[in-house]
């Protein structure tokens, strides 16, 4: 096999919040390979987005860093470059070369003032050096490969002439556009209707299948992590609590948070019955903790029902579960 | 059963272009009617664009609508003038979809709730605190939240405090948009559980606006489904889950992901985009997308109809799919 596309290991990025470094993210390993889909679940604060930022250099300047830990990207030339302490022009360089992003809301990644088309063309001239003219083509056959009825039109376009599913179809193109190793989803479905989403899903999975290229797909609903990912990592309070492929993480979790947030999940045709039996719908007692003031040990026994004493003394490692599923539980064997 | 308590007739509403913006005629609703009887909870699910607000608003009397009768417990709040529409809102209150934007930073948690109080001239300034902290009990915040400021409260907390001020002036019908859209999944259910639990203990009758139809299932007794200001489908909300019968319904249902990775296949995925309510299609809205239309959709706006007798009513002249 090939070395993966991407490998993190031991990564701990922080947040300085009023004189104090705050872990927003730590012990986080995650390797994609080439071809390979990984969802990073988790809820708000979770450490997700920071993880993703972190790959591609964008934490918040002055504020947020990376404070340890490796991030290794495969480049299309089979080089493994570490992307940590890399300075600001090479990091430039990497991302447009091997590394697309797509970002929850279109409008933030599309400039309202220039159209479609020179946003798409942009990167091929800058990071593949390609003539005006031979750039503005090529952004017309990518729009045609996301599924941009009509592309010589939509190219000279602006994106607020767009609905909502074409823009971030636009962005994939864009995304697309140096033909990455690596793709970057960041809750790329997040602000789109239902049936629009299973659109974008499906072209994504099209998209790979052509092109073999490496998704990190960053999200908060399971539903879609089963839709599109090989393996999962699932996070909690800044990090990974359970990981492993989603055919067994969502058949047999292994850590009470994905349990908890499993059930918590509303299934079409469950609620109806529960509601008859006179039964609450299933919760997760209590509230996510402030990444500042996380308790001692882990950061989920507050709200665990399967909590011990134990739990409350040191932060629990990833037990290897099976040879392939991780949990960072004490308890894993009793779920 | 008696008269409805909230019984709404051709309800439409267009927003013309204003001297600030250009463009044709929005029809955000054509023609909506239904009803909602005492301590029930009716659920409003559409995607964008679908109308879904601007019922609810309407309902409310915060827009106006077009044209259409509202009445609501007899009254039709189209025709009151503005004393009596105010007493009338005593009994009606809204649950905003974003807990943050809906709550002023700079109120305290107590003036939030007591505002409406206040605006109403309902009990003393000692009344007025007590119902306010009756209220943040019943959405089982601590008594102290009542002199602290939103920002200390997390996202699910904040939603309590909007129920909570909902809450305060005791309605009777209360129009709930989005009210868990905004929430992390664990503490969606949470929210759910207690708007039910104050619904069955209150006797609060419920608009309840979701893009979600997996949201709407536990609470709501009825489902109405809407499309591009129009509507689909409405059903009990057992039927409708057991047995959609619109199309539009069964590809909505479909393309919610299934937490069953084993279920990637066999999803209905519906193809284009949800046309402009500023250009509709004629005939039925939603034969542009629709995997089973005819040439005849377009003829005609397929007239809302029974074809079950367990109050199920749906839009679609297809009786030969369902």
């Amino acid at each position: 096999m090939d070395a993966p596309i991407l490998s993190i290991s031991g990564l701990r990025a922080v947040f300085r919040i009023a004189g104090r470094d705050i872990a927003a993210v730590q012990d986080v390993d995650l390797v994609i390979g080439s071809g390979e889909t990984v969802a990073l679940v988790g809820e708000s604060g979770s450490g997700k987005s920071v993880t993703s930022l972190s790959i591609i250099g964008l934490l918040p300047k002055k504020v947020g860093r990376i404070a340890e830990g490796s991030i290794a990207l495969r480049r299309r030339d089979g080089t493994v470059t570490e992307l940590t302490g890399l300075d600001p022009e090479s990091l430039r360089k990497v991302r447009g070369d091997d590394i697309g992003m797509v970002f929850q809301e279109p409008m933030t990644s599309l400039n309202p003032v220039y159209s479609i088309g020179e946003q798409i063309a942009e990167p091929i001239r800058i990071h593949l050096g390609r003539s005006h003219r031979d750039a503005a083509t090529d952004a017309v056959r990518l729009l045609a490969q996301v599924g941009i009825p009509d592309p010589d039109r939509r190219a000279r376009q602006y994106p607020h002439e767009l609905s909502g599913g074409m823009r971030q179809r636009a962005t994939i193109a864009m995304a697309l556009s140096c033909d990455p190793t690596l793709l970057i989803a960041d809750e790329p479905t997040t602000a789109l209707d239902v049936t629009i989403q299973a659109q974008i899903l499906d072209l994504l999975a099209a998209l790979q299948a052509q092109r073999g290229m490496g998704i990190l797909f960053v999200t908060h609903n399971l539903g879609v992590v089963a839709e599109i990912a090989d393996r999962v990592a699932v996070m909690y309070a800044g990090r990974i609590v359970e990981s492993g492929p989603v055919s067994e993480v969502f058949t047999h979790p292994r850590h009470p948070y994905t349990a908890g947030l499993m059930r918590s999940v509303p299934r079409l045709g469950q609620a109806t019955t529960l509601k008859a039996a006179g039964t609450p719908l299933p919760t997760i007692a209590g509230n996510v903790p402030s990444l500042a003031l996380l308790p001692k040990g882990c950061s989920f026994a507050p709200r665990c029902a399967l909590a011990v004493d134990a739990c409350r003394t040191a932060v629990p490692p990833l037990f290897a579960a099976t040879s392939t599923q991780q949990s960072r539980c004490l308890r894993w064997e009793d779920l | 059963m008696g008269a409805p308590f909230l019984s709404v007739r051709n309800l439409t509403k267009h927003f013309a272009p204003t001297a600030f913006s250009r463009g044709p005629v929005v029809r955000a609703l054509d023609d909506i009617s239904f009803d909602i009887a005492r301590g029930q909870v009716v659920g409003l699910v559409g995607e964008s664009g679908s109308g879904k607000t601007t019922i609810g608003r309407s309902v409310l009397r915060l827009i106006e609508p077009t044209s259409g009768e509202i009445r609501f417990d007899g009254v039709d709040i189209t025709k009151l003038s503005a004393g009596p529409l105010a007493r009338q809102r005593r009994k009606m209150q809204y649950i905003f979809q974003d807990p943050f934007a809906s709550l002023s930073p700079r109120m305290t948690i107590g003036q939030i709730l007591t505002e409406g109080l206040d605006i109403q001239g309902i009990g003393s300034r000692r009344e007025r605190r007590a119902k306010a902290e009756k209220a943040l009990a019943a959405v089982e915040l601590p008594a102290d939240a009542y002199d602290r400021y939103a920002h200390e409260f997390s996202g699910g907390q904040r939603q309590r405090i909007g129920i909570a001020r909902a809450l305060t002036l005791e309605p009777e019908f209360i129009v709930a948009d989005e009210p868990v859209s905004a929430l992390d999944v664990s503490i969606q259910a949470q929210i759910i559980n207690l708007l039910r639990d104050l619904q069955v203990r209150l006797g609060l009758t419920m608009l309840f606006i979701s893009h979600d139809l997996a949201v709407v299932e536990y609470i709501c007794d009825t489902v109405i489904v809407l499309y591009l200001g129009r509507i689909m489908e409405v059903a009990p909300a057992a039927a409708l889950y057991a047995r959609p019968q619109h199309p539009y319904t069964r590809a909505l249902l479909s393309a919610i992901p299934s937490l069953d990775p084993l279920a990637r296949q066999g999803r209905q995925v519906l193809k284009g985009d949800i046309p402009s309510p500023a250009n509709p299609p004629t005939g039925c809205v939603f034969r542009t997308r629709c995997p089973v239309a005819l040439d005849a959709c377009a003829g005609i706006v397929p007239p809302l109809r029974a074809t079950t007798s367990d109050g199920h009513l749906q839009a679609c002249i297809r009786d030969d799919i369902a």
